[in-house]
């Protein structure tokens, strides 16, 4: 006896054996991600008021990751359109598409906004110092107006000996917009446009710094879960890409060669991975972009 | 097969153009498979039969392993402080030196055999053996499929379990020894735990832990996918949902468990993997000191999520534990006691609302971390609540005996023994699931005891039921019925003097954990039956050991009946589920033709039939229709 039901399907589900095991697959990435998630939601539903930030990554460039997902989500639907309808060389450009918005997508991520992150430099000031640097901070500002207490300077570290050499007692930092003019009503909440660090610099006694790092995992919860999540989302978008550069590949042809509508599974199949894929994205961007 | 056969049981479908065309050429494909070299047949194997064997090899050398960890943790609970004789010499040349050193064991040593014995009998030891290998071997041959749904992926869940096993062993030999923070890994203990001078970032026993994990997490979820697939898709014609043998049943809800409760803890492993690597602080509160100094880490971490996240999966687990096990035990029931199993209906729908309920329990591990009164009593109602399908299924099970002409095989024997084991383990869990009552027993012996009444003498005595009932389908040859006998009454009584002084020991108050099993602890004057708490360990000990070489009849039993145990026929308990219809062994592809159910999984003992097995695959009469109402009309798909 054969394995049934490979290509064809079986009546009484009206199935055939990928399709209900991707089902299954993406049952169990669901929860996955849902833990993930739920840990976010823990996680930040714990943190002491101004320990959660806002504002750090790029709104514009998020956004447009998220658009260009969504349009390789269509492009994989039409691919699988145009294999139904047996037009193979349509097929191959709206896959080649859909390869390339994904290693767009990769690409922004690994070589734009994680770097960035990595070049940028926050200092938690100790509670008893936080007077001190008021005029970076402008705490009383901030509680006037009902805001959550700054317990954070961020910007670009100029001597970045200074995370390792201990002689050095101070910190160099080109504030960012929001600690260079604390006071001023257009910084209460995040802007939408990535405004970069400004000429200010301002100095931090090392004293007076709880923790200092870079924006990396270590740095807080809030990183922890942003790299955490996108960097695992980016593991199934490299996965996805590599199985689609697969299908488009000529060995892939052959298969279309023999039975056209096995590949078309083939490309449903993970067609459906990469809507999954996508509407987790749908999730990350306004969990961590936005909120 | 040639194409033209293979062209009924594939259907040209009205998308697909080409079928009959591509099949031609798949079967071609096939062809060249059946002269596989003896890798790819005996290594590499993509077929269900050679998978659930390796995967069976694999779990009962884990079973070994990791009961041999337990019989050196019980000469320190017993001696404690006291230099193992023999081989306690020995075992510093295997481990390491700073392990035993004179043959006394360190507490970071007892601490690493019990946070490994519980991770690989579990993990590595029943889920490969109970689900992945009775499951791989018996559920498509049970379902009348000739493998698995998808063959390839069927090998790659199995070597993902061969790598996570591998690395959980070799963990054993990194600087600072393997894991050592309970199977549970607790943080922020586990995080902090194999850390700092004298380990390696990478290669230290907790991280190796949390990588070994996702081997194994993969490989269930693979395994899972895949059974469930093809219970879905490949049932034979005519074998409905409500003709499925239980077994079916039990790996079908297993594998849903598997499925969706395994992702979370995941999500769990990979946090606190990045705890360790990266230095985050998921499970690290802020402001934390260890030995006096306060760690660099951001904080803001939260130890309570990874028990949420831990139990998510483990309550789920334990019922992974159990489930294959009573498929094993309906089985062997119904073809022993010679009459259908009672309840099939309740059966099946207690399986199912256990697997539902199983999702919403978990917080009863967690009684003691103060999470509120209100969350307290919805899962102290849900836990009570999942205790009545288990009751059901038992009590089913009980029924099934009852008038039945039985026949006490070995099988039979060790299914039989899994009743009033798993009724005794069973029981003890309701007191547990009292907020009140849990207080006062969490994390002592009768914790210990409760769990280990259902998965030591329950499950592990439903799997060698199962072992020795389906080993003629495997080889075409019976296990030796004596020798299976001196393995079953010694690991019967010794179970039980392992056990439940257990239950007193741990009502005295003993923790789980203690190093010098109780000795040091002087609050408690008690004694039961003249042994205090500390002094019951030395009998249990004795019987552990003793329990240890009663396995020695069965291992050397199971390895000389492969080649000369009794030849016997493709049916030798005169069972009725269909893969006793198939050879034994079955061939690649299983059946020589595609087998069809006419009828349910236990027609035993029919009225007006010759002789009091009906098989599944043998037509319903017009004269037994009109005997016996009850027959369904058969169904074919
Ligand atoms: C039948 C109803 C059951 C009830 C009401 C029940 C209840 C409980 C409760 C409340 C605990 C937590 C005790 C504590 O940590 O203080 C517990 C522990 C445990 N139970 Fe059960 N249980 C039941 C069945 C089972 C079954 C079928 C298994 C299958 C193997 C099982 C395995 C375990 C394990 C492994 C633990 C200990 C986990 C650990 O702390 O290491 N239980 N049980
Ligand atoms: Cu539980």
């Amino acid at each position: 006896m054969e394995i049934p039901y490979t290509i064809s399907t079986r009546p009484d589900t009206g199935l055939w054996n990928a399709k209900v095991g991707i089902w299954l697959f993406l049952a169990s990435e669901v929860m996955l991600f849902g833990g993930l998630f739920s840990a976010y939601i823990f996680l930040r539903l714990d943190a002491p008021p101004g320990m959660w930030p806002h504002g750090l990554l790029n709104v514009p460039v998020g956004t447009m990751n998220t658009a260009i997902l969504i349009l390789s989500s269509v492009t994989v639907v039409l691919a699988w359109a145009e294999l139904k309808m047996r037009r193979y060389r349509r097929y191959w450009w709206y896959m080649l598409a859909t390869i390339l918005c994904g290693v767009i997508f990769l690409t922004v991520k690994l070589v734009y906004e994680w770097p960035q992150k990595f070049e940028h430099f926050g200092a938690y000031i100790k509670p008893q110092a936080l007077e001190k640097y008021e005029q970076y901070l402008g705490n009383k500002h901030a509680a006037e107006k009902g805001l959550p207490p700054r317990l954070e300077i961020t910007g670009h570290l100029h001597n970045r000996e200074a995370l390792t050499n201990p002689n050095i007692k101070e910190y160099e930092v080109a504030l960012d917009p929001v600690n260079a003019d604390p006071t001023n009503p257009a910084m209460d909440r995040p802007h939408f446009l990535y405004v970069p660090p400004t000429d200010k610099i301002g100095k931090i006694d090392k004293e007076d710094v709880e923790r200092a790092t870079m924006f990396l995992p270590t740095h807080s919860a809030y990183f922890a879960s942003y790299f955490t999540i996108t960097g695992l989302h980016g593991l199934h978008v490299l996965g996805g890409v590599l199985v689609f550069i697969y299908m488009w590949l000529p060995v892939s042809k052959k298969v279309y060669q023999r039975n056209p509508e096995h590949l078309a599974n083939r490309v449903e199949v993970c067609g459906l991975f990469w809507h999954f894929v996508d509407l987790i994205w749908i999730f990350v961007f306004p969990l961590f972009y936005l909120l | 097969m040639d194409a033209s056969a293979s062209l009924e049981t594939h259907p040209p479908s009205p998308d697909s153009g080409a079928t009959g065309g591509q099949d031609r050429h798949q079967h071609q494909g096939e062809h060249e498979h059946h002269e596989l070299g003896w890798w790819r047949r005996y290594i590499f194997s993509t077929d269900h039969k050679v998978i659930g064997i390796q995967y069976g090899f694999t779990g009962l050398f884990f079973l070994l392993f990791g009961f041999s960890l337990m019989m050196l943790m019980r000469w320190q609970l017993a001696y404690p402080g006291q230099a193992l004789p023999v081989i306690g010499k020995f075992l510093p040349h295997i481990f390491g030196a700073g392990t035993m050193p004179d043959g006394k064991m360190t507490p970071d040593f007892y601490n690493s055999l019990g946070a490994m014995h519980g991770t690989i009998m579990v993990f590595l030891g029943i889920v490969p053996l109970a689900f992945a290998a009775f499951g791989n071997f018996v559920v498509p041959l049970q379902i009348g499929a000739p493998d698995m749904a998808f063959p390839k992926v069927n090998m790659a869940s199995y070597w993902a379990v061969f790598v996570g096993g591998t690395v959980m062993l070799t963990s054993f030999f990194v600087p600072g020894g393997a894991a050592k923070s309970g199977w549970t890994s607790y943080v922020p203990l586990a995080a902090i735990a194999d850390s700092g001078p004298g380990h390696n970032p990478v290669f230290n026993g907790q991280t190796l832990w949390l990588i070994g994990f996702i081997f194994l997490i993969t490989s269930s979820l693979l395994g899972a996918i895949n059974f469930i697939a093809t219970i879905i898709q490949l049932r034979a014609k005519g074998l409905t949902w409500m003709r499925l043998p239980f077994f079916v049943w039990a790996q079908f809800v297993t594998a849903f468990l598997l499925l969706l409760a395994f992702p979370p803890l995941e999500a769990g492993i990979i946090m606190q993997l990045m705890d360790r690597v990266a230095a985050t602080s998921f499970f690290m509160p802020a402001g934390l000191v260890v030995n006096g100094a306060a760690m660099h880490i951001s904080g803001g971490g939260s130890p309570l999520l990874w028990q949420h996240l831990f139990w998510f999966l483990a309550h789920p687990e334990v019922y992974v534990l159990i489930l294959p096990g009573m498929g094993i035990v309906a089985e062997i029931l119904a073809n022993n006691s010679r009459k259908p199993l009672w309840g099939y209906k309740s059966l099946v729908f207690s399986v199912l609302t256990i697997g539902f309920l199983s999702f919403v329990v978990w917080a009863h591990h967690m009684w003691l971390t103060g999470m509120g009164s209100t969350v307290s009593a919805f899962f102290q109602t849900t836990t009570l609540i999942i205790s009545i399908p288990s009751v059901i299924i038992l009590s089913a099970f009980f029924i099934s005996l009852w008038g039945g002409s039985i026949r006490f095989n070995v099988p039979m024997l060790f299914a039989t023994a899994f009743l009033p084991m798993f009724g005794i383990g069973g029981l003890t869990g309701i007191p547990l699931a009292f907020n009140s009552a849990d207080l006062y027993l969490h994390d002592t012996y009768y914790v210990i005891a409760h769990f280990h009444y259902i998965v030591a003498p329950g499950t592990i005595f439903a799997l060698f039921a199962g072992i020795y009932y389906w080993f003629p389908k495997a080889t075409g040859r019976t296990m030796n019925e004596f020798w299976g006998k001196v393995h079953f009454w010694p690991s019967l009584v010794c179970m039980n003097v392992i056990f439940l002084p257990m239950f007193l020991q741990g009502m005295l108050g003993m923790h789980r954990r203690w190093y010098d099993g109780g000795q040091g602890w002087t609050l408690s004057g008690d004694h039961v039956w003249g042994l205090s708490g500390f002094q019951w360990n030395t009998p249990i000990s004795w019987a552990a050991w003793i329990m240890g070489l009663a396995q020695i009849p069965f291992i050397i039993n199971f390895f000389w009946s492969i080649k000369h145990g009794k030849k016997v026929n493709d049916n030798p308990w005169e069972a009725t589920t269909l893969e006793w219809t198939a050879p034994s062994p079955p061939p690649h592809g299983n059946f020589i033709t595609a087998p069809v159910a006419y009828r349910g999984p236990y027609e035993y003992s029919l009225p007006g039939r010759e002789r009091d097995f009906t098989m599944q695959n043998e037509p319903v009469e017009p004269a037994e229709r009109t005997r016996r109402k009850a027959v369904e009309q058969p169904v074919l798909v």
